[in-house]
């Protein structure tokens, strides 16, 4: 059956690719590249542009892929693991072997904005830039001057990890007929400028929609698919719908508490856990008041979509969850409360909490077995944290606790079965 | 009749009175289990942490596996957290732990630990026989010099009780901690600052002696101190990164 899926994947690259080489023409030849004016040596170094770079660079939150564990800030050493195999993140300082030393500007808003290496070859979507070509020139170049002044580091990129034939680069050119769409973002002159920053925040550099959407079987998002929620492949964590959906959406938040929990990792709704609390803690944390609340406001204009039914369960619920509520009452109830609502600015509410009523299951899960610590920031830098139950709650106990959760109070999401719950057993480090 | 419908309303007016008392005394009950009462203590703030290694860092005996970390001393334990966060430690559960946790709070929870004084509980070491436990008593103390083993002593410690300010104590740890620690020096999953040390000696041991050293630390009777010796009260035979060495080792 694999191996049938993998032929059949195949045949599909192949034609697609064929398709894609006809439509856009041959890959690795460059792309033509409009660039506004020349960039000098004396642009590249102003404190200013470079100072401006530092943030954005930390907007794009490129260190958290492009630095390994320990090492040196943006010199790469790290792969990205994908379903198709693992790609290595590049090091971004300018070293001339191993760096960017060589790269000019042109270079680099090629690859930013168009996926394209600086010999011409497309670059693995890994690397998102069908999010950052969105990015304005000006930003880009900010942030290239910005690399141009970190220290040169020499390390030796990993080699690369990917299956074939998703290593084939012709591949590509059939992947970006499928999901990329090349553009700067052009404003909503109908909306506010303060709306208009949030929405290039949100789609460009902040490239939320890499997680928060469904990614489909040849690890691509559809193009109209806008933070509607997807489960992160092979970190199996569930980023949740970014809109005002009910039950698993941003329903009920407000303002500040998006605020609040980009800038401390924790509000009033939830706190950041897993690939989250690395984004809070590496890139949003460190984003200005203005840039935080333009974000609040765009994902707070986000209309929810037509709600899905109520999912149908062959199981008996009501047993389910009153066995569930009495682990609950045992085990939860100390901290966050019978009534799930929590403590504020202490321990999270899972009553109405999107990480709980997402629709796999996946997070609650996790959280369970895990506990752990919101991450430590600025605005918390001492949080409270929660034990792990994995050693004490077996897989059954973990499901009804779960599933109550997941259908007490307003939440009214589908239970969750033992099984899954051993499938999330391994703790995700990576 | 009439009179008997007068009556049971009354009886009915006063069981809802008596109910309407009764309920404001449930939900005023209800109301205080609702809203925890948090006490703002680093305690309660790392029971991410005490699951595991108990409130007081006592460990958890029937684990047969989690360390002790009371009383060891503050710098080792920042040390470990660092590594875990940087990856030169291995274990994913306190990868994903202490992942987000920043150097202040991360001293601040080591010195919490180290501070703790609290009695030891065993446990459970397993049946080996006396050969095995004189080798690791000899590996402990004497070391063994055809395989340029120092003896444990040489830098835990005369009573192996630690030394200040970077050295672990080893009395009281559960045998498959020690052994899989000195088997995770020997697979690369645990390392720290370079030169290290400890990974030079567990790769020079012979697999079996892994055995024996765990075995007689885990079965060993209690010194009557059990606090680190003194910075500086100890020479090191080998360079070691963590106590300030330099270079890539021996």
């Amino acid at each position: 059956m694999r191996w049938f899926l993998r032929a059949w994947l195949l045949v599909l690259l192949a034609g697609l690719a064929g398709l894609g080489w006809v439509l856009f023409g041959q890959p690795g030849q460059r792309a033509e590249v409009v660039l506004t004016g020349p960039v000098d040596a004396a642009m590249l170094a102003d404190p200013e542009r470079i100072a401006n770079g530092a943030y954005l660079a930390r907007v794009g939150d490129c260190a958290t892929c492009h630095t390994a564990r320990g090492g040196a800030p943006y010199a790469g050493g790290r792969s990205i693991v994908t379903p198709f195999g693992s790609v290595p993140a590049p090091n971004l300082t300018p070293d001339r072997e191993t760096g960017l030393g060589l790269w000019t500007f042109a270079d680099f808003w090629r690859a930013m904005h168009l996926g394209q290496g600086r010999h011409g070859k497309w670059l693995y979507p890994a690397f998102p830039y069908t999010s950052y070509t969105h990015v304005t020139r000006d930003d880009t170049l900010a942030i290239f001057a910005y690399l141009r002044s970190l220290p040169a580091v020499r390390q030796v990129p990993e080699p690369l990890g990917l299956d074939y034939p998703y290593r084939l680069r012709s591949t590509l050119a059939a992947w970006r007929a499928l999901y990329f769409g090349q553009g700067v973002f052009q404003p909503d002159g109908a909306q506010s400028a303060q709306w208009n920053r949030g929405a290039y925040l949100v789609q460009g550099l902040g490239h939320c929609n890499e997680c928060h959407a469904e990614r489909g079987a040849l690890g691509g998002i559809a193009k109209n698919a806008r933070l509607t929620g997807g489960q992160i492949p092979v970190q199996n964590w569930y980023a949740p719908d970014l809109s005002t959906q009910q039950n698993g959406g941003l329903a009920g938040w407000s303002e500040q508490d998006i605020v609040d929990l980009l800038q401390t990792g924790q509000s009033a709704k939830g706190a950041a856990f897993g690939p989250m609390a690395d984004v809070v803690a590496q890139s949003t944390q460190h984003m200005t008041d203005a840039d935080l609340h333009a974000i609040a406001v765009y994902l707070a204009s986000l209309p929810p979509r037509a709600p899905k039914p109520a999912p149908h369960s062959a199981f008996n619920v009501a047993r389910i969850a009153s066995a569930g509520e009495k682990i609950y009452l045992e085990r939860c109830a100390d901290c966050h409360g019978r009534d799930g609502n929590g403590v504020a600015g202490v321990y999270p509410p899972l009553n109405g909490n999107s990480a709980m009523s997402e629709p796999t299951g996946i997070n609650a899960t996790r959280m369970v077995l895990l506990g752990g610590f919101p991450p430590a920031t600025a605005g918390n830098p001492r949080p409270y944290s929660m034990p792990p139950f994995a050693q004490q709650l077996n897989d059954s106990d973990v499901a009804l606790v779960v599933s109550y959760i997941r259908q007490a109070w307003s939440n009214k999401a589908s239970i969750v079965r033992p099984e899954q719950v051993s499938t999330y057993r391994h703790t995700p480090i990576d | 009749m009439n009179d008997f419908t007068i009556s049971l309303r009354g009886l009915l007016r006063q069981v809802a009175g008596w109910m309407a008392v009764a309920m404001a005394g449930f939900c005023a009950t209800v109301q205080a289990a609702d809203s925890p009462n948090v006490p703002d203590t680093l305690q309660q703030r790392i029971a991410a942490c005490t699951t595991c290694h108990g409130v007081h860092g006592e460990g958890t005996p029937g684990s047969k596996f989690f360390p002790r970390l009371a009383g060891k001393p503050a710098a080792y334990l920042l040390r470990q957290m660092q590594d875990f966060q940087d990856g030169l430690r291995n274990y994913a559960p306190m990868e994903y732990t202490v992942r987000h946790l920043r150097p202040d709070y991360m001293r601040e929870i080591a010195e919490y630990f180290s501070a703790q004084q609290v009695a030891y509980v065993r446990s459970p070491a397993p049946v080996v026989s006396d050969a095995v436990l004189q080798r690791g008593a000899q590996l402990v103390n004497k070391g063994d010099p055809l395989l340029k083993v120092p003896a444990c002593a040489s830098c835990h410690g005369t009573e192996l009780t630690g030394v200040e300010p970077s050295t672990p104590g080893l009395v009281g740890l559960p045998y498959d901690y020690i052994s899989s620690q000195l088997g995770s020096w020997r697979t690369h999953t645990r390392a720290t600052v370079k030169p290290d040390c400890m990974a030079v000696v567990a790769r020079r041991l012979r697999e079996a002696d892994i055995t024996a050293v765990a075995a007689w630390l885990a079965s060993r009777t209690m010194p009557a101190h059990t606090r680190a010796q003194p910075a500086g009260s100890v020479e090191p035979p080998l360079p070691c990164g963590v106590l300030g060495a330099t270079g890539e080792g021996a």
